[in-house]
């Protein structure tokens, strides 16, 4: 177990290796219940959310998640999300663990004026997760709720395990899978009901090795290591998760600015194409001049290569250009390669 | 648990003395706290290793770690089935050797642990 923002977290339970490959091509769980939740309802909870988040909330219907940031005046990010549309004037955001406290006093600090109330209801939900290609068939004989017709970024709520529960059909590993919001009392009851439903497929409980292993794999980006307060959502190239359209929120103006001039530096995905494995914080380098900084690296146990992601000058961030990393004084050849690194296969799942 | 043939190293190294040469490789204590091996890098034959030094570096998922040389001399073979296998430094941590050392000042193999010194070293 390791301290982790407050939580002591599970690293490892049957070694990174075995975990990752069972989510790719079987079931893993994943107790997630250190993520943060803030509720923001009243009868403006919707121009709150407009306001502190920059993906455009009003084109959810009541069902709907989507991802999104909470972004600085500079359109630097606070937190990445998950924005959930309760209902009509009700919504909750999934913030990262670490920045719980701090996503809440922001959003709570831009209410103003606004009839929106801000709840941390972190302490009323325990989130657990099940993921891979097997997800579905391990989950439904547990539930009511019809999982095929649950499209992907879409939840329900109903019941699992006989507790009650809000089923997303999201995660954080790129493979089909679910995130079930359940009471902390149920969770250990849920747990175990979806380990012995898993047994057939072989499920694996997860630990937060494989979790970064895996959503490094998928592209998506981890807070504190690939975006930050320091870096735009433009740089991070999440300019996907901007809602363009909209008259107003927090770094809107900045990001449209930062839009039509365009960024200097991005976000980019790489592979060694040397042996040697980069990791967080080693130099990126172009004809021997410092040009960037790994963000995340690690040898992904599907894929079986070195992959990473850092910073680069835009100049450099095309897919194809050769770079290198310095690997402990050593400079190591990379690729810049298109993201994500792993992309699942087309099934039912994502019917 | 650690064989009684061995010597180790504080720093969680094994040699396996044989006449005037020793294989290398790493204790299972240290393949439990890497976790998954996945890339392991070595000297080449013929290079000269010290007493102490840094002679490669292993790799896990999760975290980097130098290897330690636990005496001086020439690196005369090198395992080379660790490029396409790392792993198996985490299911046969004491027989996976990883580099072979012509000893150069055999007398540093008594400054080494016994097995029971290193087994009290990593139970404490």
């Amino acid at each position: 177990m390791t301290p982790f923002a407050g939580w002591d977290m599970p690293i490892e339970y049957g070694g990174v290796t075995a975990e990752h490959l069972a989510v790719r091509t079987r079931a893993g769980l994943f107790d997630v219940s250190h993520m943060g939740e803030v509720e923001i309802a009243g009868k403006q909870a919707l121009e709150l959310v407009q306001e502190v988040s920059c993906n455009d909330a009003s084109r959810l219907a009541v069902g709907q998640a989507q991802y999104s940031a909470l972004t600085t005046p500079e359109g630097t990010i606070i937190d990445d999300v998950l924005v959930y549309r309760m209902a009509k004037s009700h919504f909750m955001l999934v913030v990262n663990a670490s920045n719980a406290a701090r996503a809440y006093e922001w959003i709570a600090s831009h209410v103003g004026s606004l009839e929106a109330a801000v709840i941390d209801s972190s302490s009323r939900y325990a989130l657990i997760a099940v993921q891979g290609p097997a997800a579905r068939d391990v989950l439904q004989p547990l539930t009511g709720v019809e999982l095929a017709g649950l499209k992907y970024y879409w939840f329900t709520h109903g019941e699992v395990a006989s507790a009650r529960a809000t089923v997303s059909r999201t995660g954080y590993t790129g493979e089909d899978g679910f995130e079930i919001f359940i009471p902390p009392n149920q969770a250990d009851h849920v747990w175990q009901a979806l380990v012995e439903s898993g047994r057939d497929v072989d499920i694996m409980p997860c630990g937060l090795a494989a979790r970064d292993t895996l959503r490094l794999e998928a592209g998506m980006r981890l807070h504190g290591n690939d975006i930050d307060e320091t870096t735009t959502v433009l740089e991070a190239d999440l300019g996907w998760i901007v809602g363009w359209e909209k008259s107003t929120g927090i770094g809107l103006d900045r990001l449209r600015d930062q839009k039509a001039v365009g960024v200097s530096r991005k976000l980019i995905g790489f592979e060694m194409t040397d042996r040697g494995i980069a990791r967080r914080g080693y130099a990126v380098l172009h004809d021997g001049a410092t040009v960037g900084s790994v963000t995340s690296g690690t040898l992904t146990p599907h894929l079986k290569k070195a992959i990473g992601m850092a910073y680069v000058p835009v100049e450099l961030s095309t897919p194809g250009t050769e770079l290198a990393i310095d690997l402990r004084g050593r400079a190591a050849a990379a690729r810049v390669v298109p993201l994500p690194f792993y992309k699942r296969p087309k099934t039912r799942a994502t019917a | 648990m650690y064989p009684p043939d061995l010597k180790y190293t504080r720093e969680h190294e094994w040699v396996r003395v044989s006449g005037d040469t020793a294989d290398v490789g790493v204790t299972d204590y240290a393949q439990q706290q890497l976790g998954d091996v996945v890339y392991i890098e070595l000297p080449k034959p013929g290079q000269q290793v010290r007493a102490g030094a840094v002679f490669g570096t292993i790799e896990s998922v999760k975290a980097v770690s130098d290897l330690f040389a636990p005496v001086t001399g020439e690196v005369t073979a090198v395992n080379e089935d660790l490029v396409s296998r790392p792993e198996a430094v985490n299911s046969a941590p004491h027989d996976t050797w990883m580099i072979r050392i012509r000893l150069t000042s055999p007398e540093e193999v008594g400054a080494l642990l016994d097995h029971a010194g290193y087994a009290s070293l990593v139970a404490s």
